[in-house]
């Protein structure tokens, strides 16, 4: 395609071609990174590390990239009160956040997994303005903050560390390895001219017609996205040193920015035969449109059909499967990102206290300094009379306040739901009428929820911890049964479940659902005996973790077996065929208390 | 979501707007842009709560003592912009509510209230992005407030109360977590958005963003005129809501589909009128029809409904059906 804009063989091969993406992502980001916000580079320290220094040598030096940890404070990152400053004088004073010391920079949020998800929608909405405004500890101030952000997120393959809302303003993309070859970039020079002349390349109306109809065939809501392939494409096309937007231009960008979000595939066309057998098994290397149809017939079709297809190819067809499977239920990542990062250490601020600060207990210096205010005239004089020093400000010890926090320990009710076959032929459906009571108890409460289903070969955190009942409620009516009983994986992934979610500060509970037969052993073999010897096995471990929980039999008499594996897990054993919804939300009741 | 801005505009005694949907449809930059389309306000000079000099029963404390001092009471007049003001989600309760100006009374000893955000939003709209991640004790101040149309301020040694009636917009993503009942129960209005599957319609929101962008200025005088048209409307509306009717008819069977729904207390029967009502000045009726309750019943009642607490989808539906079950087909 073009020299600045790195491009592999087709048998170069699926690293060739990663690194190609990664290169080409670089180069958008050194030149429009204001314009499509930023990129979220989903690998391992390293890598991201060996990309931003890549990135830093294509960008002028004058440049600024700042490190931002994911736990900086709202007051470091937005701005707030300087504290030197306003003892000093007396009156509050404003002070910038690193997102404005970033203003015209790059701003780099490591771990951005752990990051609470409303620092991230705030992160999104300093995106959206540019500015950043300062509303805490008495001080209002606004100061200019347009950046790059580039997002490292090192959570595992399937969940999301990038909160959505901060996601949906983020351009790009990288997943897996996202190290580039130095070589294939262009340099600094060409990105500095490219970036001088970006306003003025032309994009023409068929370009964005062709945007627009790969937003809708692919299912792609948010309008920020065509927005972001738009400035992605006058990016590829003033690396080029081109002024007109060109269909190559919009097919690269639309599988850097339009191909990651799509969350449906076209409808393909009528006419065409065996589309998916045109799908390489990787993602496919930014190619030029030339090469994509076979040179013999020549493609007349409207340019935005040829895109579709582009952007087609390049998303890998095991993603087609998952897509499917995510357009009858609603994307799992959102739910984790929004409980994971809510529970806080620090919970939030409540009224100051009078106190002494010490090394656990900090100055609330604003409150202090209210406290102080209305003695200073009697202070004052208080002072000259005693011949005294004149000072500005008299601060004495009963002014001091001490910042004094509330943490928020919530409870997280983590669901295990038996859905295989045996459990599924008796009573899977009061077991999800037990959980749906279960689930309005919880809502009442404001718990967390999650939920974990286990069948045939394996068990499957369908649900990461939420707030978003409704959501645990929906897939629930629509998990599936039948299979074996994978009772040895459920439990060891409960108890990575429980334990996760104890470490994010909130209260597990595990409420087992099922009939305890296991017949699906940890190596997803089956055999009774096996089975069974490694459910009793994690049951122990279970045991040993300390976690409250309940196990529910669901067979329709009790059944010895989940009485024994419930023993063996410190569990509250409570058989169905007796219970109602009231009694399975006491006993989980008396099972926090006791755990 | 339009329909249910203008009426807010029109009648603000409606409630809050609560905007739901997807990410990157425009909530933020629709209400964003209200302050350009709104008509100005006329406002008491000098007065930093920004009072109407024709209230004289909601003025605050300040403008009260003034007008003892100026003959008949009357203070000085001044055209001011009808404020749209962002609450950030950091912001601290201290900021919100007005605290005791610090400066002040360290310099001169003196307890001088500083007002917070909701005395800056007075008489027009409060909008907070991502209402959902907001802390819950903040959600409830602004309910509070939003529903007495009062900021009473007790902290620090001071004690202040002001006129604070505003409209409070939220917006939010559901699944980002939930939003709690009591927040659902005290808005007043609810719209859901979703973008548009038809081509040429996003082809034109890319290209009115991208002209945007380009030339901002060309852009903004382009839509100057458009900008206009609906100015003249609210204002029209806004002169004739306190004359339009609702005949008995009417509001028999707007009564009937609160009931089918079972939705609780009063409050979902009166803002489906006021709002009903306000879309009727909008469309230059002088008499509420059965369209204009039709037209409104959605968004004024789909929050409301008495339903099964994690039912989060069928509400919309359910709504329509009654609306069809009572005025039948459309």
């Amino acid at each position: 395609m073009t020299a600045a804009v790195p491009v592999a063989g087709a048998q170069d091969g699926a690293v060739a071609a990663a690194r190609a993406r990664a290169a080409a992502a670089l180069c958008v980001v050194a030149v429009a990174g204001r314009e499509i916000g930023g990129i979220v580079l989903r690998d391992s320290s390293a890598g991201a590390q060996q990309w931003i220094a890549a990135l830093r040598s294509v960008l002028p030096a004058s440049v600024r990239v700042l490190r931002l940890p994911a736990s900086a404070t709202d007051d470091r990152i937005f701005g707030g009160l300087d504290l030197a400053a306003t003892i000093a004088t007396g009156s509050p004073v404003a002070e910038r956040g690193v997102v404005a010391e970033a203003h015209g920079g790059v701003v780099v949020i490591p771990l951005i997994e752990r990051m609470p998800v409303a620092t991230q929608a705030r992160l999104g909405a300093v995106l959206d303005t540019g500015v950043a405004t300062v509303l805490r500890d008495g001080v209002r101030a606004s100061f200019p903050a347009e950046f790059t952000l580039i997002a490292i997120d090192e959570s595992e393959e399937e969940v999301w560390g990038v909160a959505a809302p901060l996601r949906d303003r983020l351009a790009l993309v990288l997943d897996g390895d996202v190290r580039v070859d130095e070589a294939m970039l262009p340099p600094a020079a060409t990105v500095a001219a490219a970036r001088a002349m970006l306003s003025h390349v032309f994009a023409s109306d068929d370009v964005m017609v062709g945007i627009g109809t790969m937003c809708v065939a692919f299912g792609i809501a948010s309008d920020r996205a065509p927005r972001q392939a738009l400035w992605t494409a006058r990016a590829l096309a003033a690396l080029d040193s081109r002024r007109d937007v060109e269909e190559a231009d919009v097919a690269l960008a639309a599988q850097l920015v339009l191909a990651p979000r799509a969350t449906r595939m076209p409808a393909p066309p009528p006419d065409e035969d065996e589309p998916e057998q045109e799908q390489p098994p990787e993602p496919s290397p930014p190619e030029p449109t030339s090469s994509d149809t076979p040179p013999d017939s020549p493609d007349d079709r409207p340019m935005e059909d040829r895109l579709v297809d582009a952007v087609t190819a390049a998303i890998p067809p095991e993603l087609l499967a998952e897509l499917l499977a995510r357009a009858n239920r609603p994307s799992q990542e959102l739910g984790r990102a929004g409980a994971e990062k809510e529970s806080w250490i620090r919970g939030r601020q409540v009224a100051a206290r009078r106190g002494k600060p010490d090394g656990v207990r900090r100055l609330h210096v604003l409150e202090t300094l209210r406290a102080a205010a209305p003695w200073q005239r009697a202070r004052a004089r208080a002072a000259a009379t005693r011949e005294l020093p004149v000072r500005s400000l008299i601060v004495e010890r009963d002014d001091f306040r001490i910042r004094r926090y509330v943490e928020r320990a919530g409870t997280a009710v983590i669901f295990v739901v038996d859905a295989s076959g045996s459990a599924a032929a008796q009573r899977l459906g009061e077991a999800k009428g037990a959980v749906e009571a279960l689930l309005a108890e919880s809502y009442a409460r404001r718990d967390r929820v999650s939920l974990i289903a286990f069948r045939g070969t394996t068990a499957e955190m369908l649900l990461p911890p939420t707030r978003a009942l409704a959501r645990a409620r929906k897939l629930l009516a629509s998990l599936p049964g039948g299979g074996g009983t994978p009772l040895a994986t459920a439990i060891d992934m409960a108890v990575t479940a429980g334990v996760a979610a104890r470490r994010s500060g909130t209260l597990p509970v595990v409420v087992f659902l099922t009939d305890g037969r296991a017949n699906v052993a940890r190596d997803g073999k089956g055999g009774r005996t096996e089975s069974m010897r490694d459910a009793l096995d994690a049951a122990a471990t279970f045991r040993a973790s300390n976690l409250a929980c309940v196990v529910i039999d669901t067979s329709p008499r009790p059944e010895p077996m989940a009485r024994k594996v419930a023993e063996a897990m410190g569990a509250r054993y409570v058989p169905l065929p007796v219970v109602d919804a009231r009694a399975i939300a006491g006993a989980v009741q008396l099972a926090k208390e006791v755990g | 979501m339009k329909l249910a801005l203008l009426i807010a505009t029109v009648d603000p005694s409606v409630g809050g707007v609560l905007v739901l949907g997807d990410r990157g449809t425009g909530k933020s930059t629709v209400v964003r842009a209200l302050p350009a389309l709104l008509p100005g306000m006329k406002a008491v000079e000098g007065c930093r709560y920004g009072c109407d000099p024709a209230a004289n029963g909601a003025r605050c404390d300040e403008c009260r003592e003034r007008a003892l001092h100026v003959a008949r009471g009357k203070l000085p007049v001044t055209e001011k912009r009808v404020p749209v003001i962002d609450l950030p989600l950091g912001a601290t309760e201290d900021r919100v509510v007005g605290a005791l100006d610090i400066e002040k009374a360290l310099r001169n000893g003196e307890k001088a209230f500083e007002p917070g955000l909701l005395a800056r939003a007075h008489r027009g709209f409060l909008y907070v992005d991502e209402v959902n991640l907001l802390e819950d004790h903040l959600v409830d101040l602004l309910l509070d407030v939003a529903q007495t149309g009062e900021n009473v301020v007790e902290r620090d040694g001071v004690s202040v109360r002001h006129p604070a009636r505003f409209v409070l917009v939220g917006s939010g993503n559901p699944e980002e977590g939930d939003l709690r009942p009591q927040l659902l129960d005290r808005i007043g209005l609810s719209v859901e958005v979703r973008t548009s599957d038809d081509v040429g319609q996003r082809v034109e929101v890319i290209r009115r963003r991208d002209a945007y962008e380009r030339d901002t200025s060309a852009f903004l005088a382009h839509w100057e005129a458009a900008d206009g048209a609906v100015r003249t409307r609210i204002l029209a509306a806004r002169k004739r809501l306190p004359a339009v009717q609702v005949p008995d008819a009417v509001l028999h069977k707007a009564v009937q589909l609160c009931v089918e729904l079972g939705t609780d207390g009063v409050r979902g029967e009166l803002t489906l009128l006021r709002a009903a009502r306000a879309a009727a000045a909008l469309d230059g009726h002088k008499v509420v029809t059965d369209a204009h309750i039709k037209a409104v019943a959605p968004m004024a009642l789909r929050h409301r409904l008495r339903r099964n607490v994690l039912d989060e989808g069928g509400s919309g539906t359910r709504v329509a059906r009654a609306i069809t079950a009572i005025y039948g087909a459309a």
